[in-house]
Parts: C-alpha cells; sequence; structure tokens
C-alpha cells in the first residue's frame, strides 16, 4: 500500500517539469541542472536562473538525503486523504545541493518518529495515472 | 534630499477607507465577490469625500477574479489612468498593492486611485481546498500538501529547530488578537472570546499549528483611496501620509512556502522581511524603535514571532519572549492587530490591516493607542512579493 492512496493527486507535467515526472517513471530521481554552467535548479524550471540558458541537462539525485522540515498533518484538505491522517509531509535535502529541496513523505514512520537532520533512503511507490513517485524511509 | 525627505515632498497618502460587512467563509449569498468590491470602493470614496466616477486608478492583488475594466464601469469612472494588479505574492501583496498606487500618485500617472480586495465564498468555495492552479502544484499535491497552513507548518517547524518555538507565545497571538477584537463590532470574532482552555483544546491542523493558530476565512471587501495630502484636505478628508511603501523579494524566494519550497537554506524558516524591513526605516527615515503600533500579517500564528524578529522589535529567536512580556498587546511597547487582524478581524488578505492602520493614525480605532505617530502595516511573510507600509500622522 502506497503512503497516501494511488488515487490522489497525480501531476500534470508541463513545459518544466515534463521530464523530471518521466525519469521518475524509470525509477530515476533527477534534478534539472543547466548544460552550461552547471546550476542545479528545483522545481525545474525552463531557463536555468543562474544564466538564462535553455540548455536543459539532469542530474541524479545524491543518495544522501535527510529531513530539513517537517509536519504532521491531521486535518486533511483534500477529500482523498481524509482517511490517513495524520500523515507525514517532509521538505527532504540532500547533501551537496543547497539550491534543492523536495516535498516527499517518510514511509513506514510512526506519529512523532521523525526528527529534523533524520537519514532518509528513497524508494518509489505508486501514484495515480501510472505515475511513479519518490518517497522515502528512515535509512 | 534623502529619500525619506522627498518622499515626503510628495506628499501621498490615504484620504479613504471602506469595507463590507465581513462574516465567516460562505456567510455572504445575496452579493457576489464583484459587489461586495464595489461596495467597498464606494465607501473608502466617499469617506475620502470624493465620487467614486472621480476615481482614475484602479489597483487589485493576490490573483483577484475578474476585470479591472468592468469594475471601472461599475464604479462610472470617467477617466481611468492606471489600472494594476501585484503579481503574485498573495497575502504577501496587500502593502504591495499600496505602493503601486502610491507610485502612481507620487509619479503623476493617476490622482485617486482605489485599492481592493475581495473575498466571498457564499457563491464559491477556496477554504479547505486545494488548489489545482497554484504553481508547483505538481511538487506538492501528490505528497498531500495541499492548503496554506500546511506549508507554513513546515517552515514553523523549521524555525522550531533553529531556534525553538514558544508555543505558549503563539498561544498569546490568538488570544491578544481576539481580545482586540471584543472591541470591534466589525469583526467576525466580536462576542466570541477565545480562552486559553479553548486555544490548548482546538485540534491540531499541522504540526505545530493549531485551529486557532490559524487566521479566519472570511466573506468581505475592504478598499482604501491614495491620493495627494493637498487633494485629500481639498475634499474635506484626513491625509494619513505613507511614509514608507514597499514590495520586496529576495532571490530564490519565488513561490516559495506556498509553492517550490525552494527556500534557500539559511532563510528558510524567517518570513524573507528582513531585508523589507530595512528598506522601509530607511525611507520613512525611522528606526523600530519610532513605530508605536503595529499591524502584522497573521495568517498564522506561528509567523508573528519571526516577523517582530525581522523588523527589528527584538533580536533573533526572540519573538515569543517580546510577545510573552506582553508587547504586543494594548499599553506593550507596541500593540498588534488592534482591530483583530486576519486571526479575529477578518481574512482580507491583509488589506484590512491597512485599513486599521489608517484608523490608528486618525485617532479612530476601537482601540486606539493614545498618541500614536506612526504604524507599521506588514504583509504576508514567506512568499514573493512580500510587502510593508509605514503610516503617519500629517
Amino acid at each position: 500500500m502506497p503512503y497516501l492512496p494511488a488515487l490522489a493527486w497525480a501531476p500534470s507535467p508541463d513545459d518544466d517539469d515534463a521530464p523530471f515526472w518521466e525519469r521518475c517513471n524509470q525509477r530515476r530521481l533527477c534534478f534539472q541542472r543547466c548544460d552550461d554552467c552547471r546550476f542545479v535548479v528545483h522545481p525545474p524550471l525552463s531557463v536555468c536562473p543562474a544564466c538564462q540558458s535553455t540548455n536543459r541537462g539532469w542530474l541524479e539525485a545524491p543518495r544522501e538525503a535527510f529531513v530539513f522540515a517537517f509536519t504532521w498533518i491531521h486535518t486533511a484538505a483534500d477529500a482523498a486523504v481524509e482517511a490517513c491522517t495524520p500523515y507525514n509531509v517532509v521538505l527532504v535535502a540532500f547533501e551537496g545541493l543547497p539550491d534543492v529541496k523536495l516535498i516527499s513523505n517518510v514511509v513506514d514512520v510512526q506519529h512523532g518518529g521523525l526528527k529534523t537532520g533524520d537519514r532518509l533512503a528513497l524508494v518509489w511507490e505508486p501514484g495515480s495515472e501510472g505515475q511513479l513517485l519518490p518517497r522515502f524511509r528512515l535509512a | 534630499m534623502g529619500e525619506s525627505e522627498s518622499r515626503r515632498a510628495r506628499d501621498v497618502c490615504i484620504s479613504g477607507v471602506g469595507e463590507t460587512r465581513y462574516t465567516r467563509w460562505g456567510g455572504i449569498t445575496d452579493r457576489n465577490e464583484f459587489q461586495l468590491a464595489c461596495e467597498a470602493v464606494s465607501r473608502a470614496a466617499g469617506d475620502a469625500g470624493i465620487a467614486t466616477r472621480e476615481l482614475d486608478g484602479l489597483v487589485s492583488f493576490a490573483d483577484a477574479p475578474g476585470d479591472m475594466t468592468v469594475l471601472a464601469l461599475a464604479l462610472g469612472i470617467e477617466n481611468l489612468t492606471f489600472s494594476a494588479m501585484v503579481w503574485g505574492g498573495r497575502g504577501g501583496s496587500a502593502c504591495g498593492a499600496v505602493a503601486l498606487a502610491e507610485a502612481a500618485v507620487a509619479s503623476g500617472k493617476a490622482t485617486r486611485v482605489a485599492v481592493v480586495r475581495s473575498l466571498s465564498q457564499g457563491r464559491s468555495r477556496r477554504y479547505g481546498r486545494s488548489f489545482s492552479a497554484r504553481t508547483h502544484t505538481n511538487f506538492n499535491a501528490p505528497f498531500g500538501l495541499f492548503s496554506p497552513p500546511q506549508m507554513l507548518a513546515l517552515a514553523v517547524q523549521r524555525y522550531d529547530h533553529d531556534w525553538g518555538l514558544d508555543r505558549d507565545a503563539l498561544m498569546e497571538v490568538a488570544l491578544v488578537c481576539n481580545a482586540h477584537a471584543q472591541s470591534n463590532p466589525r469583526a467576525v470574532m466580536y462576542g466570541r472570546a477565545l480562552t486559553a482552555e479553548r486555544y490548548r483544546a482546538s485540534r491540531p491542523i499541522a504540526e505545530p499549528l493549531r485551529l486557532h493558530d490559524c487566521c479566519l476565512e472570511t466573506d468581505g471587501a475592504c478598499a482604501l483611496v491614495v491620493t495627494t495630502a493637498r487633494r485629500a484636505r481639498d475634499a474635506g478628508a484626513k491625509p494619513v501620509p505613507i511614509l514608507a511603501a514597499s514590495q520586496y523579494g529576495a532571490k530564490g524566494w519565488s513561490t516559495a512556502y506556498m509553492g517550490s519550497q525552494n527556500v534557500p537554506s539559511a532563510e528558510y524558516g524567517t518570513g524573507g522581511q528582513r531585508e523589507l524591513a530595512r528598506r522601509l526605516y530607511q525611507q520613512a527615515g525611522l528606526t523600530p524603535a519610532g513605530i508605536e503600533v503595529l499591524q502584522v500579517y497573521d495568517h498564522f500564528t506561528g509567523m508573528v514571532p519571526i516577523a517582530l524578529e525581522e523588523f527589528g522589535f527584538c533580536e533573533p529567536g526572540q519573538g515569543g519572549r517580546y510577545i510573552r512580556a506582553g508587547e504586543i498587546g494594548m499599553g506593550g511597547r507596541t500593540p498588534m492587530n488592534t482591530a483583530g487582524g486576519s486571526l479575529a478581524e477578518a481574512y482580507v488578505h491583509g488589506l484590512n490591516h491597512v485599513v486599521e492602520g489608517v484608523r490608528q493614525m486618525r485617532g479612530e480605532s476601537v482601540n486606539q493607542v493614545a498618541g500614536a505617530r506612526t504604524c507599521l502595516v506588514t504583509s504576508g511573510a514567506g512568499i514573493m512579493p512580500t510587502s510593508g507600509l509605514i503610516l503617519g500622522v500629517a
């Protein structure tokens, strides 16, 4: 069972982020890296914020991930996740990528079982419409 | 001539304020958002001593729906020379919208500009719903992150990690705003006193925020008129000078806590208002010590200590201590949200904070700070652009 119901929200990929979600479906968590100046940006953006290049490359996420911030949500704002409360939402940061933070969830953890700085390992879970979503477990 | 002197020479002021009645969200079913906007502007114009047809500028913010030209039609505006809306920012740009109007008047592009915000869910729904149209929703919604309290909870949690969160101070923010609303018949929470017991018993929304840490959702509208002091006096109105007005967004913030979440690491857990504060004080030629009353954007109690720190009323990490020392209540160093704020008066994306700031400077507040001659108004933190104002006495 995925952490949140697979029928819940799917991304609607756009020009900026379609390559991100395509790679997720190959079980590859990648962040956009400028082919010209190597600046890494997330969420993906079709123009590099550092040099305004439109030559977009992709960098595999570092394996070392950790909890930068988190919350436990008790009041659902969408019917699709009402049965899941309390559930966690975690802002994940990655070693060596100071400009990247990724919203995700930590699976297999009890309410109260998270703290800032906890080490995380990537797992893949099915979302809706066949989209694989990057989630994490405590490392 | 310094910047503060040149600003005084321009002499731009707020000459009128107006609002509709405020109700809990969904409470106004006989009128739509557009009708409420027109009512608020009409009242602000009346308060400014002019007819709505004499307005020549219209400004709004926070993705206000509808078409400004229809508003100009409905208000009978004869010569529309300035219409604008602040990009993005949502509640961050209430003061930014006033700054836009001020710029228009100062530059001569317009002479009497109305700033308006209207929200009504009697005929539409936004509260507690996910926002599919939000920029960067793709990176939030699939993970169950949908609504502003959930998003700001992450920032407040990080502040807790960095500095330690004083939870009793958050309760004090909720209690102070509610207490101020008990003198304000316009306030949604008027007659509905909050107690510590009720606060503590309120349900958790997104840790560390409880229900009473979250602002209201309101049906209603408010508006104000920006013009020159001379025009204000000619119309028989009492001008409230705009001593400083600014929008601000720092590198990398963009949709910030409301979208991308990619606030630079060193700034994550702040409101992103420290540089805004510096610019406002510089424009006004003031320091925090010169501010006598505050209207601080209180979407969530947890963002208030952060704002007090960033605007220089206390050191980083000391916002909770400042609050618990009684400094934001009546009789404190800087009485705050004297009409009840977003937590207890109304949630009109912070434009009502400006309206209350004007009332304080006129000496007409329901909780008047005796002799106050400066009021700092802040708009929503944690998004780009955020904004602020310093109002004075003519």
